[in-house]
């Protein structure tokens, strides 16, 4: 298969980006695009050129780090796969292939395809965490989950905080994302005691971070890799509402 | 605390939004009852027309509650829209719509365009504002306002069909998604209700544009004697 690649590059975060077209030849529909990517920055580096800077880590879709757009469609068009889990196979012999970095405020450029996502960390930083004492492990089953709670809380807690629902919204909102901790950690007895302020100290952050609001339009759930739903957001509304409605001041 | 999270986050915001939406739906429904008197009438449109102005205290509280509403319902539109249009300044070379409806990405465009066509109505059958109105301030026998005069004259004129119709076909295409994603933002949703909300959301906006163009159409194709 041959294909062009109609890539984004950006020197650093304060010039200006362009698109560049490659020649990617031979290729294997079996190759995966990080592959592809890989052959077409040997054939760069052999020419002297500098090579598409893109973000990749584990290559198996769990680590959240990949994080291209792949012609229009945050981690391109398969469902429910990251980046680096695109088969060549999934396009058409031939075609022009647009690879964007996601496009967020929040996330700013730092060079062709790496956007700098350390927004997520200061959300997590403010409530994405249980407090537990130290000491030896509890009994495992000291704390009877139930089944339906347990799945959810798993449903929640596969959110590898890749962006895909920020990079996909049309506001760059950040609530699938913030939803999906607030549900995992909000379902089980261990993320109780800090549930209310958890919420709060989140979205704060959220907000302060400069991502938009939800308007409930469902493209987040669209390209999630790992089909969070966008039920969650509903969750996180309702923790939100009843966390304002019984908050003390802070110096109580 | 409260009262400062609901006007400051943009959850609050959207809470703001989705109580205001809903008793603007409400206010809509009743409109739209109202609406249908025009079947039944000169007299019982007239009269019901002369009910609900009677009293002055009830007709401007009203009034002021509704300018109150929209107010609000504005605000958190105008203040969220800059917030996430500043989130996201720069738009992608090539982008597919996925998962998302054309209703749901235009809530802005709809919301402005049924905000023009409010402004116009009022100035319309309110303010009687609008040049090549005749004057309607008819009485008609019972000393009432004649409404029905009014509206019945009015649509005869196709522009003004036109207009209305236009008008409430956007009002009912942002109700679409207005009315699924008031019970989202209020937190109220999980994957038993959201596929009802969605149905009840395009039920009532195809109800609420049936119901309300049924009187200027009916009127201007005499689909009854009026």
């Amino acid at each position: 298969m041959n294909f062009k690649l109609k890539v984004w590059r950006q020197a650093d975060q304060n010039s200006s980006g362009s698109f560049e077209t490659y020649e990617a030849k031979n290729v294997n529909a079996n190759q995966s695009f990080m592959e592809v990517l890989d052959v077409v920055n040997d054939d760069l580096t052999k020419e002297g050129k500098e090579p598409i800077a893109f973000d990749h880590d584990c290559r198996e879709g769990i680590c959240g780090t990949c994080s291209c757009v792949i012609n229009g469609e945050p981690h391109g068009p398969e469902d429910k796969v990251t980046s680096c889990q695109v088969y060549m196979r999934s396009f058409q012999d031939g075609e022009t292939i647009t690879v964007e970095p996601f496009r967020a405020k929040p996330f700013p450029i730092l060079k062709d395809l790496i956007t700098d996502r350390s927004a997520f960390d200061k959300i997590i930083q403010a409530g994405g965490f249980i407090s537990v004492n130290t000491g030896q492990a509890p009994e495992a089953n000291a704390l009877p989950i139930g089944r339906e709670t347990a799945e959810l809380a798993f449903d929640a807690a596969h959110c590898i905080g890749c962006g895909a629902c920020v990079a996909a919204c049309k506001n760059s909102s950040a609530m699938l994302f913030v939803s999906a901790k607030v549900t995992h950690l909000g379902l089980l007895p261990q993320g109780q005691p800090e549930r209310n302020r958890r919420a709060l100290k989140m979205v704060d952050v959220m907000d302060a971070q400069g991502f938009g609001g939800c308007t409930n339009t469902g493209a987040c759930e669209a390209v999630c890799p790992k089909g969070i739903p966008v039920e969650f957001i509903s969750r996180l509304n309702r923790d939100y509402l009843t966390a304002s409605l019984m908050e003390r001041p802070e110096s109580e | 605390m409260i009262l400062k999270r609901l006007f400051q986050s943009t959850i609050g915001k959207k809470i703001i939004m989705a109580l205001t939406g809903v008793l603007l739906f409400g206010f809509v429904i009743v409109h739209m009852l109202g609406n249908w008197q025009v079947f039944s009438g000169a007299e019982a449109l007239n009269d019901y027309a002369h009910l609900i102005q009677s009293k002055a205290i009830v007709l401007w509280g009203f009034r002021l509650a509704l300018l109150g509403i929209v107010g609000l319902h504005l605000w958190a539109a105008i203040t969220l829209t800059l917030a996430n249009r500043a989130a996201a300044p720069e738009k992608y070379a090539e982008s597919k719509a996925l998962g998302t409806t054309w209703a749901s990405r235009s809530m802005t465009l709809s919301g402005v365009i049924v905000l023009g066509f409010i402004i116009f109505h009022i100035l319309h059958f309110t303010v009687r504002s609008i040049p090549g109105s005749p004057d309607y301030f008819q009485l008609n026998e019972k000393g009432y306002h004649d409404v029905y005069a009014m509206v019945v004259h009015a649509f005869q004129n196709p522009i003004l069909v036109g207009i209305y119709v236009i008008g409430v076909g956007l009002l009912s295409l942002h109700l679409s998604h207005g009315l699924q994603s008031m019970f989202r933002s209020l937190g109220w949703s999980d994957r038993r209700y959201l596929p009802l909300q969605i149905n009840f959301a395009r039920v009532f906006a195809g109800f609420i544009f049936v119901g309300m163009s049924a009187v200027p159409l009916a009127i201007f194709f005499q689909l009854k004697q009026f």
